[in-house]
């Protein structure tokens, strides 16, 4: 053992892994296209222990990433190869929850879902809804400003973070944001969100809840195109409605989420549009006989009304099971996460449905459609020599094909690892060196998540285990 | 996922496997699921975790013995697979990974014979019962026991209900609207008789004639899900043989035997009588299912009303897919009350032989489920699984407030036959 890591085993007498069968169940997050053995993982259990395992990687001049629960779909919780894991999983606490200033400070390993379930008791709840949000935590949520079915409404973590005090690349402390909403001076914490761990960790947060609200209307309407749905969209929105979610599933992710969870959705549907409507009692009564017009005259051959809160819950579920159960239709799938203006969603549909066909792989469309947020699933099979490369060039196609239309290469699934080449794309040689300063002015090293949002900044890390030559004993890694 | 397994090598059940971890897209939607990743919190100790070790064993990368220690670890609780979108066979992955990986493991001599132990005496009532007497008499030695010697003796109950054999033949009372075969379970026959007397009650009242088969044995699932694949093949061909009769329907009270003998199939993949065990497994129903579909007939108040919990056994709920069943038949009763246990999903830490094994993990989740039934403010506790009952029925009365713990068919039949459902003066004012 090293001295640096016999230095580490004495900051973490209780929270080390170092062991093959330890390391091993932490070298991928839900990615898995992509793999690298960290050297060890450390789960601190204070802001003081994170800060002293960023301090020993600064001294020691280690690359590291935070990790909560590795559900990252661009792989931006992915270890750096040979560098250290700070999982955060046990600072998992509710610190504190003011019902009358409406707002939670929790840790950074405090699950999504759990705020809401902790606030329901005063009638409050955290808006932002990403499918993982039974899972994910909410450092990860701030790391990668994440989204959901709810962001056309309320917008994306970014609105829902007040403060946060986080331990900077140095191992320095820095508290950022407050707890109102008005702040002054720059916008610190706004740069901080989204910013996919390279400019430190945050250790305790503290988020916005919102009242409940009182009623919901949600709606499931099936269609004979794609296309039709698309536009169903862009009447709802032009009829002057504002939803809390608008939601398009295509008949293959209706296919997938009907197997794994039986939510009751028309299976022969080509195209499903779920919208839901959410306020006062008054308000969404009055609203609904309004999109009830829009619907009708949209096309949909079959409209549904959820009549109980567990009918509403069931259309969720499937919607929100529809990235993994796509693992029931295809062995290999690549979640592509792309960001359109929502009166090119028809074209941009359309276009990919092209794309699908001369690349000869079939692909599944989840979407946030009100926010013209698209989840192209790439269905291939990796054992067929050359499927994987040729979804991997598809998913760069629909990439530029956003950034054409005048959207954006991600939407909430964050640039991580898988889009680090796509960058280029969306931002100038002069904008991504504008952005590498920033970096560097926070951490000279790059040690912070090195080798991710930046274009070619390391070597892509085996994505398949040992490199031969590792296996056979000729080389290692330590 | 993407894999380099070569099932060719491993034998009938690398294909399984290797499907297993093909449909594991690593989410993560099972690490809410895990009762191990509740308690300890770290990635190997979650289902993903465990996927992945057992891909690279497979795969050759690691060795066992570095994985060894996290597979163990696992309940077979299930409940990954109910939480899991995209399908993963986890138990068929689990249960055929202990049976692949035992042969080749190192033990040492004393958990050798305290395995040989467990296997040679719960599937065994006669055995079991004679174990359980010595094992109460050994109580005042427990300080000077190993750790590992402890937890059997602390499950023991106060003292073992007599027994008498079962009838070969139970006739139905009145018109006989069905007939079927009942798996007398093992350790239940010894830890709480009652059950199966109550089963037979219920059946008879409601026009259904028993048969028990004199010469079935344990239905192997302890075996099984220890890794043990030649011992429960031993026991499962011996229950082919002795439910081969003409029944239509083969009857379990135990949530843990119901999904073993649906687990035929798995275990006789590769062997002469996979058909035969197709066409058992398919046959098999859990006691409530088979009473809902039947129809109850019409049964009698409570005495006074009761406010119920309903426990779900892992191998009813996550196994077997029974939620609803168990619990419209108790809402059938009039004057129950059922209430549902926070966290109802996660296991309650019996699991088979697990708690005797992992004394520790089985304790904290015993504790946490025990806690969550108080803070329903039952007054009784129903489930249908002897493992369960045995795990609820200590921790409730180790945190000192021993509310009643029942088998859903007990409730039934107290129901039926007029009887106190539970003792007087409930524990819960």
């Amino acid at each position: 053992m090293t001295p640096a890591l016999r230095e580490l085993e004495a900051l973490f007498p209780r929270g080390l892994l170092r062991q093959p069968g330890e390391l091993v169940a932490y070298e991928s997050d839900a990615l898995t296209a992509f793999r690298a053995r960290p050297l060890a993982v450390v789960l601190p259990e204070s802001h003081e222990e994170v800060a002293a395992a960023v301090r020993w990687c600064q001294k020691h001049r280690i690359p590291y990433v935070a990790r909560g629960s590795g559900t990252s779909l661009s792989g931006g919780s992915l270890p750096v190869e040979g560098g250290l894991v700070i999982g955060l999983n046990r600072m998992n606490k509710l610190l504190r929850l003011d019902p009358k200033e409406r707002i939670a400070v929790v840790q950074p390993g405090f699950i999504n879902l759990q705020v809401s379930l902790a606030a329901a008791p005063y009638s409050l709840y955290y808006a932002p809804d990403p499918s993982s949000q039974p899972v994910s935590t909410i450092g990860g949520n701030l790391a990668f400003n994440s989204g959901g079915a709810h962001c056309l409404k309320y917008g994306m973590t970014s609105n829902h973070v007040l403060g946060a005090r986080v331990v900077l690349p140095d191992g320095e402390t820095a508290l950022l944001g407050s707890e109102s909403l008005e702040g002054i001076g720059p916008d610190w914490l706004g740069l901080f969100v989204g910013s996919e761990g390279l400019l430190g960790i945050a250790t305790e947060v503290t988020l916005r809840l919102l009242p409940r609200p009182e009623a919901y209307h949600t709606v499931l309407a099936a269609y004979d195109t794609l296309e039709k749905a698309g536009e169903a969209v862009a009447a709802v929105v032009a009829s002057g409605l504002l939803p809390g979610a608008m939601e398009i599933m295509d008949s293959l992710a209706i296919e997938a989420a009907e197997a794994a969870v039986g939510a009751g959705y028309p299976r022969e549907a080509r195209a499903l549009l779920i919208v839901e409507l959410e306020g006062e009692t008054p308000q969404v009564e009055a609203e609904a006989r309004h999109l009830e017009r829009v619907i009708r005259d949209s096309g949909a051959y079959e409209v549904r009304v959820a009549q109980s809160e567990a009918e509403r819950m069931k259309i969720w579920k499937g919607r929100k099971a529809a990235f993994s159960a796509v693992g029931r239709l295809s062995p290999d799938y690549i979640v592509q996460d792309g960001v359109v203006p929502r009166s090119k969603l028809g074209q941009a549909l359309a276009e990919i449905e092209r794309l699908s066909e001369r690349y000869g792989l079939r692909v599944a469309n989840v979407f946030h459609a009100g926010d013209g947020n698209l989840h192209p699933l790439i269905l291939y099979n990796g054992r067929v020599a050359g499927e994987l490369e040729r979804a991997e060039e598809l998913a760069g196609e629909i990439l530029k094909l956003c950034v054409a239309l005048g959207g954006s290469i991600t939407g909430e699934h964050g640039v991580g690892m898988e889009k680090r080449a796509y960058m280029p794309v969306m931002f100038t040689p002069a904008d991504l060196e504008a952005m590498r300063r920033i970096r560097r002015a926070i951490d000279p090293l790059e040690l912070a998540n090195r080798g991710k949002m930046f274009p070619g900044s390391e070597a892509k890390p085996l994505s398949h285990g040992p490199h031969p030559l590792e296996k056979a004993g000729v080389i290692a890694r330590e | 996922m993407q894999h380099r397994i070569d099932p060719e090598k491993i034998g009938p059940q690398g294909e399984v496997m290797a499907h297993a971890i093909e449909a594991c897209v690593h989410c993560g939607f099972c690490l809410p699921a895990c009762p191990t990743y509740q308690v300890l919190g770290e990635e190997m100790d979650s289902p993903r975790g465990r996927i992945f070790l057992m891909k690279e064993v497979l795969e050759g990368n690691l060795s066992l013995e570095e994985a060894q220690p996290y597979i163990d670890k696992c309940l077979g609780c299930l409940g990954c697979v109910t939480a899991c979108p995209s399908g993963v066979p986890y138990g068929e992955l689990i249960t055929s990974f202990r049976a692949y990986s035992e042969p080749k493991r190192w033990r040492s001599p004393f958990q050798k014979v305290f395995r040989l132990g467990l296997q040679e005496t719960l599937p065994y009532p006669a055995r079991f019962r004679a174990a359980a007497v010595l094992g109460r008499l050994a109580r005042p030695l427990k300080p000077l026991l190993p750790p590992a010697l402890r937890a059997p003796l602390e499950l023991l109950p106060e003292a073992l209900p007599p027994t008498k054999p079962l009838p070969a033949l139970t006739p139905a009372e009145g018109p006989r609207r069905s007939r079927v075969a009942l798996l007398a379970g093992c350790a239940q026959q010894v830890l709480q008789p009652g059950f199966n007397w109550a089963t037979l009650r219920v059946l008879a009242r409601n026009g259904v004639e028993v048969v028990v088969p004199q010469n079935q044995v344990c239905c192997g699932a302890l075996a099984l899900h220890t890794g043990e694949r030649a011992r429960a093949l031993h026991l499962a061909r011996k229950n082919l043989e002795a439910f081969a009769g003409d029944y239509d329907t083969i009857l379990t009270n135990a949530a843990g035997c119901g999904s073993g003998l649906k687990e035929y199939p798995l275990l006789f993949r590769g062997e002469p009588e996979q058909d035969q065990a197709q066409r058992l497994a398919e046959k098999v129903k859990d006691i409530s299912v088979f009473l809902v579909e039947l129809g109850l007939k019409e049964v009698p108040p409570l005495p006074h009303p009761l406010r119920v919990a309903y426990h779900d056994a892992c191998h009813l709920a996550h196994a077997q897919g029974v939620r609803n069943e168990p619990r419209q038949l108790l809402r059938s009763i009039p004057g129950v009350e059922l209430v549902e246990i926070p966290e109802g999903e996660l296991c309650c830490g019996s699991a088979g032989t697990y708690n005797l094994e992992q004394p520790h993990i089985a304790a904290a989740l015993g504790e946490r489920k025990a806690r969550n039934i108080l803070a329903t403010g039952a007054q009784a506790v129903v489930t249908g699984n002897i493992g369960c009952f045995a795990q609820i029925e200590a921790h409730l009365k180790k945190l000192g407030r021993p509310i009643p713990v029942l088998h859903t068919i007990e409730l039934l039949d107290r129901a039926y036959t007029g009887q106190a459902p539970v003792p007087a003066a409930p524990a819960d004012p």
